[in-house]
């Protein structure tokens, strides 16, 4: 047997499968598709404190090899997610983590201590980059003053695992792991999508209501895969890497790079069970060029001989 | 009811007038249980410029055969992709998916309204209100007689009545103008095509009280309620098309 186990912390993961926030519902959407339990963790759809309709229709835009989108975290709160989320979620046999978003440090850290109050949530990713909200997420994201100020009040108070999910719209992305490590990160994610536009040119109108969007899907692997690697070369917690992630090979890549663990997003939309034909691809390739533990190839391509 | 994902054989793909198609597929087991307003999501090719997969109309189902229809009007690189495929060639497919039209009472007066290729669902629907022994009325909107489609199979299920833009079949103008409209009342109203011609079809029957269901066609992500890009703004806020409708009563849309 392969060993594809690894740990944020003692937090540990059967294996380095993830699936991203907003992709993957609460995950009973997939039931039909797949066995949620053989993940290694599911980021269930962003959370707010109070409910968000989110933004007008339209929202979605197809690119080349990939979309864009701008929902703008649509989502019941806290309360909702509490009462009527929670009770399914413990029973899958796999980490489930919250995704988190405020419009101020307050917020954040409200919902920090909503879940810590969650015993089956063992991790929360603190989302400091959503580029489809006016206040807050990717505000924070690409300050590195008003990242610090996040982290910091977030990490005083959070008693699960913290992660911190990054957003790719920066110069400098090293600055903001550097930065999410000393206040006191337990894990960095990345990359959130890339701030983009379209517009249609039947209409002769933005395609998106709010005219910029996310961009994700393969489109944007070559830029997340960068990132992962210089993120993975600068800081000492685990790096969770995502950006276009289709199947085990492109996982592989970002392992190599130096990724801890991957988390498969837009490629769920096309193939509701790609995230378990990933994992089943990594196996296969571990076994294929005959190594037996996963670590053995994390970051690879950084280690000399 | 349960989803799948599954390669379907395609066994027949037909051009019909202008820029219109129907495909054919074969299911190597046996169908699921498909109701009238589901669809599928098609997974085009593997073009760069068609990532996403296509939201389709289930257009008529053979239980028997275990075959069903989709109705396509070639209107992107997706779709045209689609009109392309072979007798033999698969399509890979997750259905069915969405809510259904809701069968009305025994004995109620039904129309069936639709405009282009929204005539799609109408058809299966048509064919199952038929076996609930409601013989339809079914109201159908072309631009012009080279663009009506597959006339006799809705002839089958029900009373077809036409419009076309120029006249050159059945009454001139909009659906929302024909003179049946004006002269006879219904219970119940099913509505597909246009966003345009459903909110006047809607306008009519809110104007009779008469209970109306529209099914949308938004933009689609993935068509299982994760994404929540496809939304419909609702007196219950933003709700998923794909898995809230593609159907809605008229009373929940804020039209």
């Amino acid at each position: 047997m392969v060993k594809l186990g690894f740990s944020i912390g003692d937090l540990q993961f059967k294996n380095p499968v993830i699936t991203a926030s907003g992709t993957f519902g609460y995950g009973s959407e997939f039931d039909d598709f797949l066995d949620v339990s053989r993940l290694g963790g599911i980021v269930v759809k962003g959370t707010t404190l109070e409910p968000r309709e989110g933004n007008p229709y339209p929202r979605m835009a197809e690119t080349a090899s990939g979309m864009l989108n701008a929902v703008g975290l649509q989502n019941k709160g806290i309360d909702y997610f509490e009462k009527n989320i929670y009770p399914r979620l413990s029973e899958y046999n796999t980490n489930v983590i919250v995704n988190i978003n405020g419009s101020c440090i307050d917020d954040y850290v409200a919902l920090a201590e909503r879940i810590n109050k969650l015993d089956k949530i063992p991790a929360i990713e603190l989302n400091i980059s959503c580029p489809n909200v006016k206040m807050g997420g990717m505000v924070f994201g690409t300050n590195p003053v008003s990242a610090r100020e996040v982290i910091k009040a977030v990490r005083t108070i959070c008693i699960k695992k913290l992660i911190v999910k990054l957003s790719p719209n920066v110069t400098n992305i090293v600055e903001f792991a550097h930065i999410s490590e000393e206040e006191g990160a337990d894990s960095i994610s990345l990359i959130n999508t890339l701030l983009g536009m379209s517009v249609d040119v039947r209409s002769m109108k933005p395609s998106l209501s709010t005219i910029t969007g996310g961009l994700s899907g393969p489109a944007i692997k070559p830029v997340a895969l960068r990132m992962v690697w210089q993120v993975a070369n600068a800081v000492n917690i685990p790096v969770i890497g995502m950006g276009g992630i289709m199947n085990s090979d492109d996982a592989i890549e970002f392992i190599l790079a130096g990724a801890s663990a991957i988390q498969v997003g837009t490629a769920s939309f096309i193939d509701p069970q790609a995230s378990v034909k990933i994992l089943e691809g990594i196996e296969n390739y571990l076994i294929t060029k005959g190594f037996s533990d996963i670590k053995e190839i994390t970051g690879l391509i950084n280690k000399s001989g | 009811m349960t989803k799948r994902i599954e390669s379907l054989k395609v066994i027949d793909n037909k051009p019909l007038k202008k820029d219109f198609f129907i495909i054919e597929l074969e299911s190597s087991g046996k169908l699921p249980e498909m109701k009238p307003g589901q669809f599928v999501q098609a997974r085009v090719d593997r073009s760069q410029e068609t990532f996403l997969r296509r939201p389709l109309s289930i257009h008529d189902v053979d239980f028997v055969r275990n075959t069903f229809k989709l109705l396509v009007q070639v209107v992107g690189k997706g779709t045209e992709s689609l009109s392309k495929l072979n007798k033999g060639d698969y399509l890979n497919l997750i259905y069915p998916l969405g809510n259904s039209f809701t069968l009305p009472a025994k004995g109620a007066r039904t129309l069936l309204v639709g405009g282009g290729c929204g005539i799609a669902p109408l058809l299966y629907l048509g064919r199952y209100l038929k076996s609930q022994g409601i013989i339809p009325d079914i109201l159908l909107g072309f631009r012009n007689r080279d663009r009506i489609l597959e006339y006799n199979d809705y002839e089958a299920v029900g009373n077809v009545f036409l419009t076309t833009e120029d006249g050159s079949a059945g009454e001139k103008g909009f659906v929302t103008g024909h003179s049946l409209l004006g002269k006879a009342r219904y219970d119940k109203v099913f509505c597909c095509g246009p966003e345009m011609m459903m909110k006047a079809i809607a306008g009519l029957c809110r104007k009779n009280n008469t209970d109306c269901e529209v099914s949308l066609e938004n933009l689609m992500g993935c068509g299982i309620g994760v994404c929540l890009c496809c939304v419909v703004d609702t007196v219950k806020g933003h709700l998923c098309t794909c898995t809230d409708g593609p159907v809605f009563n008229i009373k929940e849309l804020k039209w």
